[in-house]
């Protein structure tokens, strides 16, 4: 499991890598998440289960992200795990439990704004998953 | 890719393949060398494959790669053939940038700097964690939708002079709130009047010099004087507004057509682009009331330290928008949808949509610079209607992406060498000082002087920060 960031002059650029679809997307969203408050330690008081469909892959990438920047915005809650995750590759569907806290009790600047569709990918790489995201931020 | 010089700063991309219409970039050839490091000018080029594009596609002075569509892009389509483009507008609809003049001397606020931001940064939230504030009801985020800073000003976030020194005298119409998700308005509610991280900022700036000073003067802008400028945008009401209407589009019309699954539109006579306008023109107005509510509450305390003085607002620009505006193409008057993402509109005096105050001038465009460097304030011009939409750049442009700046650059050193030019700094931590630092921006004296001289926004003022706030 793991995701680094790569170079892009005005926005984050990240892949993710794993042995299967469930690996990667967590880590896309561990590194959504370091990028929203870096690495300050997060308490899993809250639990929330995330539901999404997507069109392709991609979209369901996209939706499965933005999720969390919309708990966020409005709801305050602030991810740290993803406990579970299940994703029906053929229908394109997702369910998650998280978890994380109230955002209010934490101090750090959530420079997001969006996901983007721009260079954004999931595919198979010999025996590895492999996804890639823009961040606008 | 051929890129013709056709003057001193401009260059152009001929037509070809399936672009509808030729590129033509304003720049320097310096500037012009900083866009070709990276994508900026393919993606014009995509842009001129878009149905219904007239004339040219854009790129302005400060201009660096987007997503679909550059940042610093300017289009124009047709309204029964063209489109309208979420991405071509940008995820953060409305971001734009204000400037309150005062009388207030600079000496006389350096004396009360240090409490006067502390009380700012106290003040103005940032929307984000420790940050976040009460929620809005439906109702009252209808209302801001609608009438933007018309319900600011009704409710006592600022005064009626304030109403027609904005751009769309602070309300864009045909803004409908039934066409807003209830994501983007859950998004939206606990947001009002915050500033939100990222690349936005406060800062209390010094006039440094009066280039205009005919000008200066009808702007209320004095040699000296401390002004405040504010630059965010709809927050993640916005945000939510692109990325849904983008959802739509791709299940309507699908992207396997196009160059960039970022370049997704409808065309502007459909159903979803009638509706994507609507959704946009009410996160339009979320940001207008966002900066007014901000720029009301700094005058406060600003008013509270200096009873005796004036203040006034200059202008308020967007450059993140689409809207329908009439130009003369080939001789006749047309209407068009223009998008301008990253560029700011810079009408001159025969622009029907001018306030009364600014007939005679042209109105105020703002150029805000990196932080820590200097800013502009300049004046459109009626040459811009005829060689860019009415348009101009919007402030720097990245140079450095983010990555990089927090690897090779100390956000504690940059805090330091900005105090030792006399320039204090609040924010919100260290890595978005870095993530922002001076060196990452484009040089914004180039992208000033490129506006100036090809007459497309003339310089009016010069403006050096003395203290920044950031989320």
């Amino acid at each position: 499991m793991s995701y680094t960031f790569l170079e892009h002059t005005a926005d984050v650029k990240f892949r993710a890598t794993g042995t299967t679809l469930e690996e990667v997307f967590t880590d896309s969203a561990m590194a959504l998440k370091e990028i929203v408050c870096g690495n300050i330690e997060i308490s899993d008081a809250v639990e929330k289960e995330v539901v999404v469909e997507g069109k392709d892959l991609e979209g369901l990438l996209y939706d499965f992200l933005e999720e969390f920047l919309v708990l966020l915005d409005s709801e305050d809650f602030l991810l740290n795990k993803i406990k579970e995750i299940k994703i029906d590759e053929n229908e394109f569907k997702l369910r998650a439990v998280v978890s994380g806290d109230k955002a209010e009790k934490y101090k750090f600047t959530n420079d997001v704004k969006a996901v983007t569709y721009n260079d954004i990918f999931v595919r198979t790489e010999g025996d590895k998953f492999v996804a890639q995201v823009v961040l606008d931020v | 890719m051929e890129i013709k010089k056709t003057s001193e700063f401009s260059f152009e991309i001929k037509k070809a393949g399936k672009m509808n219409v030729p590129v033509v970039v304003y720049a320097s050839e310096n500037l012009l060398e900083g866009m070709k490091q990276d994508i900026t000018l393919e993606q014009a080029k995509n842009v001129a494959m878009l149905p219904g594009i007239v004339k040219a596609s854009f790129v302005m002075p400060d201009a660096h790669q987007g997503y679909g569509f550059s940042i610093g892009g300017v289009a124009g389509f047709d309204l029964e053939k063209g489109i309208v483009s979420p991405g071509g507008v940008g995820y953060d609809i409305n971001c734009g940038v204000r400037v309150l003049a005062t009388d207030i001397d600079v000496e006389d606020f350096l004396k009360k700097r240090k409490k006067i931001i502390k009380e700012i940064y106290e003040k103005i939230p940032s929307g984000v964690g420790e940050g976040h504030k009460e929620k809005i009801s439906e109702e009252v985020l209808n209302e801001i939708l609608i009438n933007g800073v018309g319900w600011a000003i009704e409710n006592g976030f600022g005064e009626k002079e304030d109403l027609e020194r904005c751009e769309e005298y602070g309300k864009m119409g045909g803004a409908n709130p039934k066409d807003v998700s209830q994501k983007a308005l859950a998004r939206g509610k606990p947001q009002v009047g915050t500033l939100g991280a990222g690349n936005h900022f406060l800062e209390i700036q010094k006039v440094d010099e009066i280039l205009d000073e005919k000008t200066a003067k009808v702007f209320g802008i004095e040699k000296n004087k401390i002004v405040l400028m504010i630059h965010c945008g709809s927050r993640g009401l916005g945000h939510q507004v692109a990325s849904d209407y983008i959802k739509l589009m791709e299940r309507e019309y699908g992207f396997e057509n196009l160059p960039d699954r970022e370049l997704i539109n409808a065309p502007i006579k459909s159903d979803l682009g009638k509706k994507y306008f609507s959704a946009m023109a009410c996160a339009v107005n979320y940001a207008f009331c966002n900066r007014q509510m901000i720029m009301h509450q700094i005058r406060e305390i600003l008013k509270k330290h200096f009873p005796e003085n004036k203040f006034n607002l200059v202008y308020d620009v967007a450059h993140n928008i689409a809207k329908i505006e009439e130009y003369f193409v080939d001789g006749k008057k047309r209407k068009l949808c223009i998008h301008r993402k990253g560029a700011t509109r810079a009408f001159g005096p025969s622009r029907k949509e001018l306030p009364k105050i600014y007939k005679k001038t042209g109105q105020p465009v703002i150029l805000p610079g990196s932080m820590g460097t200097a800013s502009y304030i300049l004046v459109g011009t009626d040459k811009s209607d005829e060689i860019s939409f009415g348009s101009t750049a919007h402030g720097a442009g990245r140079l450095m992406s983010r990555n990089k700046a927090i690897s090779t650059l100390n956000g504690e050193k940059i805090k330091k060498q900005l105090e030792e030019k006399n320039i204090l700094i609040e924010a919100g931590s260290v890595k978005g000082i870095a993530e922002e630092a001076p060196q990452v921006y484009k040089d914004i004296e180039e992208v000033a002087k490129v506006s100036d001289k090809l007459g497309i926004a003339k310089k009016v003022a010069r403006l050096v920060p003395l203290a920044v706030i950031k989320g």
